[in-house]
């Protein structure tokens, strides 16, 4: 309970950090608005000025605009984008789907890959696998995720002579949703899994590994050894269990390097998420898509830390009643 | 001074002696169990950094890191020496031209002097794509020190010396970029930026997090709450969005050295986090010791206490910490060049060079491209095993 309050004032805090950050490029946003429509040679109507600088407040101090952003916000307006010429909450809410689908999606590959080949490296410690799997971990953390979705890129165009971007194949772009466009998507959701999954997987390999080595090396293993259970369930019913509890922690954490990470291997494989609109909206300066798309990247994490955070309480009693 | 040294290292001592007493190879024994140890005498009577070292010492993959860094540092420092040309000299004859490997043996039999072949060139006539092969008609052999491009050795000292070049010809040891410019050269100089990146903001990180985290676990209460809070938003944050927003904000009128120390503030802005927490973390356990209270108690100031007593008992694990934290900021630096939200040409920096990199077409046809980015990851793992194994060191009285 008390962790849900909290996250209040990180809320607030993420909304001041948002609205800085759609204050800073100099000038107000309006004038270069009006620079860009009068360089297309389009008549600029002084009525829409007014009425655009009214409905943001422009010529009202710095924090009643803030007021003004906060509440639009909580009604579900996010201000429009310039370039786009759209609502801003148009554009966001169905990449925002995507980079929610690839976050989950690498988070279960996470656990999924993580869990046997950490029960294997601690089973069998020092052991050649144990070497190779420590190996491709050091290097999946030390690899920028940028640079493995370009050599996998590479290696699909120059060996199988597919192109990997994308998350549709072409006919499937602008068709309808389908059972046949969700296959389509699957099939191309998991390059992206892999790439962005890849550090966060090393890292859970590595803590698993180590807590899983300190559980089997407590007296009560040995005990349960010498009374004769049988290795496997042994194995599973305690140790693992316990060394679980990183799975869970980690989440909270793991989602701000998640959703980075889905950021820039979305821009490099240009799929249709938040990451490659993010960023042009930052290049041409659309301060309010990009400032729009911080908080919610951000509002995002701060829940699912805290859903890891009770989830945490639940599975493991000795924080429950700390 | 000299007893409060010994004092403190004994009592680190006995309470690690009395937990693993067999494994303990190097515990100083308290008085009393002296007789028990038979080892070697010089054990006891070293200093907390020389077991350090020793114990470093036995981390085979760190000081093998060790010596990769300081390689590539020294060829960072001295880029303008190790590279055979002007990063931005440019030959489009020699466009995407592929690595040239480096040979022994000749059609005059083997010779010491390496040498590469010339390139012979063709146009593929459906893609127009320009295709090199060897020219083996044509040596180029290598001369170590020679005379190139003029520069100022760590801008003091004029000179044209450069340790490897060519008379006649050329040498492309790592291929060229669509421009023709050399790779090695240019990835020799964007180490220079995009090495002292991670060491510039580090430092900075470094000296935020020490002042912060050692206020609010020195003084804890109130400004410890808010400290942590501060430090938890942080790390709630996703970071790559962040950066991007933070550097697409710098004006893009800025000199490169003003954008330079930016994206360092920028990048140091959320790395001090873990420092802080690392230092609040050791300052709160190092409160409680007795060293500390007997300081006290001898009425030592408390900026005495802090520096003189509780910094240097910590500073190995701070050392660790800070080695460990330099792969983030290099990776940072490269992943905002990468997506030309960073450094910009003409700044030569791996994340701008990989900037060539960013379309599978460049790619295919040139793979080499992608060198930059392995250098990055050179750099970074030997980062992480170096960091690993002082992080083993810092504490040598633990088995």
């Amino acid at each position: 309970m008390k962790r849900v309050l909290y996250a209040i004032p990180t809320l607030i805090l993420i909304s001041i950090v948002s609205f800085v950050i759609i204050q800073l490029p100099p000038g107000d946003f309006l004038t270069s608005y009006v620079a860009q429509l009068s360089q297309a040679g389009e008549m600029v109507d002084e009525a829409t000025i007014a009425a655009l600088n009214k409905r943001y407040g422009l010529d009202q101090p710095v924090y009643i605009q803030y007021f003004k952003w906060v509440w639009g916000m909580l009604h579900g307006d996010f201000g429009q984008s310039f370039e786009w010429n759209r609502p801003v909450g148009s554009l966001i809410w169905e990449r925002l789907a995507f980079t929610v689908v690839i976050s989950l999606a690498t988070m279960v590959f996470t656990w999924i890959v993580a869990f046997p080949i950490g029960v294997y490296s601690a089973t069998h410690q020092y052991s050649a696998g144990d070497y190779i799997v420590s190996f491709i971990g050091f290097i999946g953390i030390a690899i920028p995720q940028f640079m493995l979705a370009l050599i996998l890129m590479w290696i699909a165009y120059a060996y199988f002579g597919q192109s990997v971007g994308g998350l549709f194949s072409p006919a499937y772009v602008d068709a309808a949703w389908s059972w046949a466009k969700l296959v389509d998507m699957l099939k191309h959701l998991w390059i992206p899994v892999v790439i962005v999954g890849m550090s966060g997987t090393a890292g859970l390999i590595r803590t698993f590994r180590a807590n899983l080595l300190d559980e089997l090396n407590k007296p009560y293993v040995t005990t349960a050894r010498a009374k004769g259970v049988p290795e496997r369930r042994l194995l599973y019913k305690y140790p693992v269990r316990v060394a679980m509890i990183p799975f869970i922690s980690t989440v909270g954490w793991s989602l701000p390097a998640l959703i980075s990470g889905e950021t820039i291997t979305s821009v490099v494989l240009s799929l249709p998420t938040t990451g490659p609109l993010l960023l042009r909206a930052l290049q041409s300066q659309d301060m309010y898509l990009a400032g729009s798309f911080i908080m919610v990247l951000s509002v995002l994490t701060v829940i699912g830390t805290l859903v890891s955070d009770i989830l945490l309480a639940w599975v493991d009693p000795r924080i429950r009643y700390e | 001074m000299q007893l409060k040294n010994g004092k403190r290292r004994n009592n680190v001592n006995s309470k690690k002696a009395k937990k693993n007493l067999s494994q303990d190879r190097f515990c100083i024994p308290t008085p009393g169990e002296e007789d028990e140890f038979s080892g070697d005498e010089s054990v006891y009577v070293a200093s907390q950094w020389q077991l350090m070292r020793w114990k470093f010492n036995k981390h085979r993959l760190a000081k093998a890191s060790l010596v990769i860094l300081i390689i590539i540092y020294l060829c960072a420092i001295f880029c303008e020496f190790f590279a055979p040309y002007d990063p931005n000299k440019y030959d489009v004859r020699f466009a995407y031209a592929p690595p040239q490997r480096i040979h022994f043996v000749g059609k005059n039999g083997f010779s010491l002097r390496p040498f590469v072949y010339g390139y012979e060139k063709e146009t593929d006539p459906e893609t127009l794509r320009r295709i090199y092969t060897p020219d083996y008609d044509v040596e180029y052999p290598i001369y170590f020190f020679t005379r190139g491009t003029p520069y100022k050795l760590l801008g003091i000292w004029p000179t044209d010396l450069h340790f490897i070049g060519t008379k006649e010809g050329h040498v492309f040891l790592w291929g060229t970029d669509r421009m023709g410019r050399d790779m090695f050269s240019r990835i020799l100089y964007g180490s220079r930026i995009s090495t002292s990146i991670g060491l510039i903001g580090v430092f900075l990180s470094f000296l935020l997090g020490i002042l912060i985290g050692g206020f609010s676990g020195y003084y804890g209460g109130l400004f410890d709450v808010i400290v942590q809070r501060l430090i938890e938003f942080i790390r709630s944050i996703p970071t790559i969005p962040l950066w991007m927003a933070l550097s697409a904000a710098l004006p893009p009128h800025w000199p490169p050295l003003r954008v330079y120390l930016g994206i360092t503030i920028i990048l140091s802005l959320i790395g001090w986090t873990d420092l802080a927490r690392v230092v609040r973390s050791k300052f709160l356990s190092l409160r409680e010791e007795d060293f500390v209270t007997a300081a006290r108690l001898c009425g030592a100031s408390e900026l005495r206490i802090v520096f003189r007593h509780m910094v240097p008992s910590f500073l190995s694990h701070i050392i660790a910490s800070v080695t460990l934290s330099i792969p983030g900021m290099i990776l940072g630096e490269t992943s905002l060049s990468f997506l030309g939200l960073g450094l910009r040409p003409p700044v030569i920096s791996w994340g701008v060079l990989l900037q060539e990199a960013q379309n599978v077409r460049s790619i295919a046809q040139a793979p080499w491209l992608l060198l930059p980015g392995l250098l990055v990851i050179i750099t970074v793992l030997s980062f992480n095993f170096l960091g690993d194994g002082l992080r083993d060191a810092a504490d040598p009285y633990s088995r």
